[in-house]
């Protein structure tokens, strides 16, 4: 077996995709295992804490969900602020849309099921990648499975350990989740519109902050792309941009040829 | 502790619409093509859905006000993040990293 067989086989597909989640899985960690430990004290069940975890699958909604039967929420308000939380999941299903088209149903399944902002973020990283390896989806199902594990684990160990040392909770580990995502952020930042995408959107995140029920999240991201798609299509016009289009087209002969 | 029937109603419905959400547009992907526009628009996607859930988390933490004070370890600890990301560009260096200077300011605080 060449090495491009081998790479480009599922197993080792699955395997690549688990090894590109681990940094996130160091900050999924804290953050899984401080949700196992507010859920009790929020006065959720141990069955439900792990039930949530294991069919729900979307840390930060967890979290609001928990914050929210703390202040004593009812149950339906709590479903409706989870959907307006995870709306913007939306986007990442859209975005999978042409990497997903080809595969059976089961598949689309699982990893729509699976698709939290880490595994988004690795998988579609992998998907852009025009490389031509087949058996992508089987880099998405291992980045996902590691996920999966990993918080359904940390969750139960966050129980555990909240019930044995109930002062965990205000150790501020919850700053591992802009901790990880900002280490997420940064690849990004390799062009004036990915700039503008990023400070737009943390600028009208901050400006919507007090729209109900974190609506302000959706307003955010959907200021970011437009300033990022806008000011791509502004820079794109001007002459100076012209001679770095002109060196992509050259990049993608020289890839063709290759 | 048992279960609740409340908390079974809260836990499928919240699983019923996380997946629902993420699943929406699969069907639809044999159908037709997205523009080549949209399709450009959804790079940007990930990084502006990630900075709005930071930015707020970093400067509120408490949920509602503004703190942009030295006090807020949240920034400290954001400030290190963007700066051993930027410099290094290593996930795993930047959140271990990171954690520990927010830990520690927090503890000196």
């Amino acid at each position: 077996m060449n090495k491009k067989e081998a790479n480009s086989s599922p197993f080792y597909q699955f395997i690549a995709g688990a090894r590109d989640t681990f940094p996130l899985i160091v900050g999924a960690i804290p953050f899984g295992i401080i949700f196992g430990s507010l859920a009790a004290t929020a006065g959720l069940s141990f069955a439900a804490t792990i039930g949530m975890s294991l069919f729900v699958f979307a840390g930060s909604s967890q979290f609001i969900s928990i914050s929210l039967l703390a202040a004593g929420t009812a149950w339906p308000m709590i479903i409706l602020t989870t959907f307006v939380v995870n709306l913007r999941h939306i986007l990442y299903g859209a975005a999978m849309v042409p990497f997903y088209r080809n595969l059976s149903q089961p598949w689309k399944v699982v990893l729509a099921f699976g698709l939290t902002d880490e595994t988004f973020a690795v998988a579609v990283n992998s998907y852009y990648q025009k490389d031509g390896a087949p058996n992508k989806h089987y880099y998405n199902l291992g980045s996902m499975i590691f996920m999966y594990t990993n918080w359904n684990l940390c969750t139960l160990i966050g129980l555990i350990a909240g019930k044995a040392f109930p002062e965990i909770a205000g150790w501020g580990l919850d700053f591992a989740m802009p901790a990880t995502f900002i280490a997420m952020v940064i690849p990004y930042l390799v062009s004036k519109p990915m700039w503008f995408a990023v400070v737009t959107s943390g600028i009208v995140s901050i400006l919507a902050g007090g729209m109900p029920h974190k609506l302000g999240l959706m307003a955010a991201a959907i200021s970011g792309v437009a300033a990022g798609i806008v000011s791509e299509m502004f820079l794109s016009r001007s002459v100076f941009k012209m001679a770095s289009i002109d060196k992509t087209s050259d990049e993608q002969n020289m890839e063709a040829a290759e | 502790m048992n279960i609740q029937t409340d908390e079974i109603f809260m836990l499928a419905g919240m699983a019923a619409v996380t997946f629902g959400i993420r699943y929406i547009m699969l069907p639809i992907s044999g159908r037709f093509n997205f523009s080549p526009m949209f399709e450009r628009a959804l790079k940007y996607v990930p990084p502006a859905v990630l900075s709005a859930i930071i930015v707020p988390s970093v400067l509120m933490p408490d949920g509602d006000t503004l703190n942009l004070n030295l006090d807020n370890p949240y920034i400290i600890g954001a400030v290190a993040a963007c700066i051993v990301g930027w410099f290094y560009k290593n996930l795993l260096l930047t959140i271990v990293v990171s954690m520990l200077i927010f830990l520690g300011y927090q503890w000196i605080l």
